[in-house]
């Protein structure tokens, strides 16, 4: 009896590890393909490659159209970092108003907000796009920075209203005896509170930036401001059979900040799609 | 009225960012949007307004419409319920109290976590492509000369959908996570019972998830309708080939932003907003007949 279910146990892992390597074989195929010589890149199955080189990265980090690969990173790297802040700010504000403060209105605002997050954005991307251009922000980065700044993002506002509601209230009451007003209230109490939901913002505005190829599409134009997802296109376009090697390379690199982050907080990450169900 | 300002400044300051986003970003926006897809905009002259003629256009008079429409209608029917009968499966595989569950998860979840980069479009490219993996390997094991998946227009959709059922991994995380919920002794009780593990896992597994099934059903439905960057990609932004990856995002993008029909495109996106909300009220609509929450209907 204790033998059986231990074999099925046993037979359990290899069919879990089974289809997980199955699932994995493209990313390790393309980690493989990015350091194997490009005759042999559509040649050779095996995932171990018998020909080391590192001559794809070198190739593609020298860049396309006389730019740089470096440049399409560091520009990722400044939108990102400055979506992120952005959102945490203007998110946990408003989540704060919704989750302890008393106001007119609430109820309305609030339902207001819940619908913003199942609106389809395509409704209002094509009026945005022209108010930008009157603005004179066509290929800057406020197109793409200035909304986080502004909450669109509702569904995080919602993830933290969540978090907030579930902290004790005695700690505010408390700090109100003391003497505290509401913003400092916010800013020593709550936002220390709710660092868990803070972070697992933090990370989906940073992999959700960095992938984003839409509104990049949109809004630049110039290879020099070019993010890493207009980088790799560009790349791809014009890159002929034999340069799949270096758009590999490169491919390689623009995953891994995504992993970094993603291992280095997975904690939080998986409690923040449980428990409030983000779409992938 | 003292007493209003005294207790709705503050909260209104921290609302501030969001309500003058609310109003520039998105209401805004939708109020100008409405107009917009009454006329005819080509972003350089004024708008010139032409009453319904985008949307008569559009269900009468444009090929392309009804073949983007088509196009995201399979992608989605197929791919959603494959991704959440694949998530399902592989959770309930996981959730029988194997060790290394984090590393297993995390496995599974890598796929999903990178699955929306251009670097994975670019590779899923590759892949099916006529010198892809995929064909060498059933040279390899079975001997078959495949076709170019990317470049024929019967199979060209299905890598799509093949691409989204490999990121299941979100939706597997939330069903492990309802799955958790479920207390065992149900599953003790069965046991005793007799009943069989297909038994339990219809009987008592599927209704106790089905508030979970509901709402990954959501997400994931929504999500699809607006699929755009993997079709943009694969099929080199065109939609091919002969138009059998043009996405309905992907027809709106075109129609906006390369040939400059502002206002069809507007009026393509009012069109995608009640689509989605049509299926979003079905399925809420119909939810009370097939979700059971366990304190018994609240």
């Amino acid at each position: 009896m204790i033998r059986s279910i231990q074999f099925n146990k046993l037979l359990m892992h290899i069919l879990i590890i089974g289809i997980g390597l199955f699932m994995l074989y493209p990313i390790l195929w393309l980690i493989s393909s990015s350091l194997k010589p490009g005759y042999l890149i559509f040649t050779n199955l095996s995932l171990w490659p018998n020909e080391v080189t590192l001559n794809n990265y070198r190739e593609g980090w020298a860049g396309i159209s006389r730019v740089g690969f470096i440049t399409f990173f560091k520009n990722s790297f400044i939108v990102a970092i400055l979506c992120v802040v952005g959102n945490l700010i203007s998110s946990s504000m408003a989540a704060y108003a919704f989750g302890r403060l008393e106001f007119s209105w609430k109820k309305f605002w609030f339902a207001v907000m819940l619908v913003t997050i199942m609106l389809p954005h395509h409704v209002t991307i094509i009026p945005q796009y022209i108010l930008y251009k009157q603005l004179n922000w066509i290929d800057t980065y406020y197109p793409l920075t200035i909304p986080k700044w502004l909450a669109t993002d509702a569904f995080f506002i919602f993830l933290m209203v969540q978090f907030i509601r579930g902290l004790p209230r005695e700690l505010d009451e408390s700090a109100t005896i003391d003497g505290c007003g509401k913003i400092r209230i916010y800013w020593k109490i709550i936002i220390p509170l709710a660092l868990p939901s803070l972070i697992t913002t933090a990370i989906f505005t940073f992999i959700w930036t960095w992938d984003d190829f839409f509104s990049q599409l949109l809004y630049i134009n110039t290879p020099k401001l070019y993010t890493i997802p207009l980088g790799l296109r560009l790349f791809m376009d014009s890159s002929s059979e034999s340069s799949w090697g270096a758009l590999f390379a490169m491919s390689v690199l623009a995953l891994i900040p995504s992993l970094i982050v993603f291992f280095s907080l997975q904690k939080y990450f998986v409690e923040g799609i449980s428990t409030s169900g983000i779409k992938g | 009225m003292a007493r209003l300002w005294k207790k709705n400044a503050i909260p209104y300051l921290f609302l501030l960012p969001w309500l003058i986003g609310l109003l520039a970003l998105t209401v805004g926006p939708m109020i100008s949007s409405v107009y917009y897809s009454l006329t005819n905009y080509d972003v350089i002259s004024s708008p010139t307004y032409i009453g319904f003629d985008n949307y008569k256009k559009m269900f009468m008079d444009d090929p392309r419409f009804y073949t983007s429409l088509k196009v995201t209608f399979i992608y989605v029917f197929t791919s959603v319920p494959l991704k959440l009968i694949f998530a399902l499966l592989v959770a309930s595989l996981m959730n029988k109290g194997l060790r290394g569950l984090t590393f297993y998860r995390t496995l599974y979840y890598l796929p999903t976590l990178l699955g929306g980069s251009v670097a994975i479009a670019v590779l899923w490219r590759k892949i099916f492509g006529a010198t892809g993996i995929v064909n060498h390997f059933l040279l390899l094991f079975f001997g078959i000369e495949a076709p170019d998946w990317i470049a024929n227009p019967e199979y060209s959709l299905y890598t799509i959908v093949a691409l989204s059922v490999w990121q299941f991994g979100s939706s597997m995380i939330i069903f492990l996570a309802g799955l958790k919920q479920i207390p065992q002794d149900f599953y003790e009780a069965a046991q005793v019972d007799g009943a069989s593990k297909w038994k339990q896992f219809l009987k008592i597994t599927i209704p106790l998830l089905t508030p979970v099934i509901f709402f990954n059903l959501i997400m994931q439905l929504i999500s699809a309708f607006q699929a755009f960057t993997q079709s943009f990609i694969i099929s080199g932004g065109t939609g091919g080939p002969i138009d059998s990856t043009l996405f309905y995002t992907l027809y709106l993008y075109l129609k906006g932003f390369s040939f400059y029909e502002m206002g069809y495109a507007s009026a393509m996106a009012w069109v995608l907003l009640i689509i989605i909300a049509f299926f979003t009220f079905i399925i809420f609509s119909t939810s009370k007949s097939w979700v059971h929450y366990g304190d018994g209907g609240k």
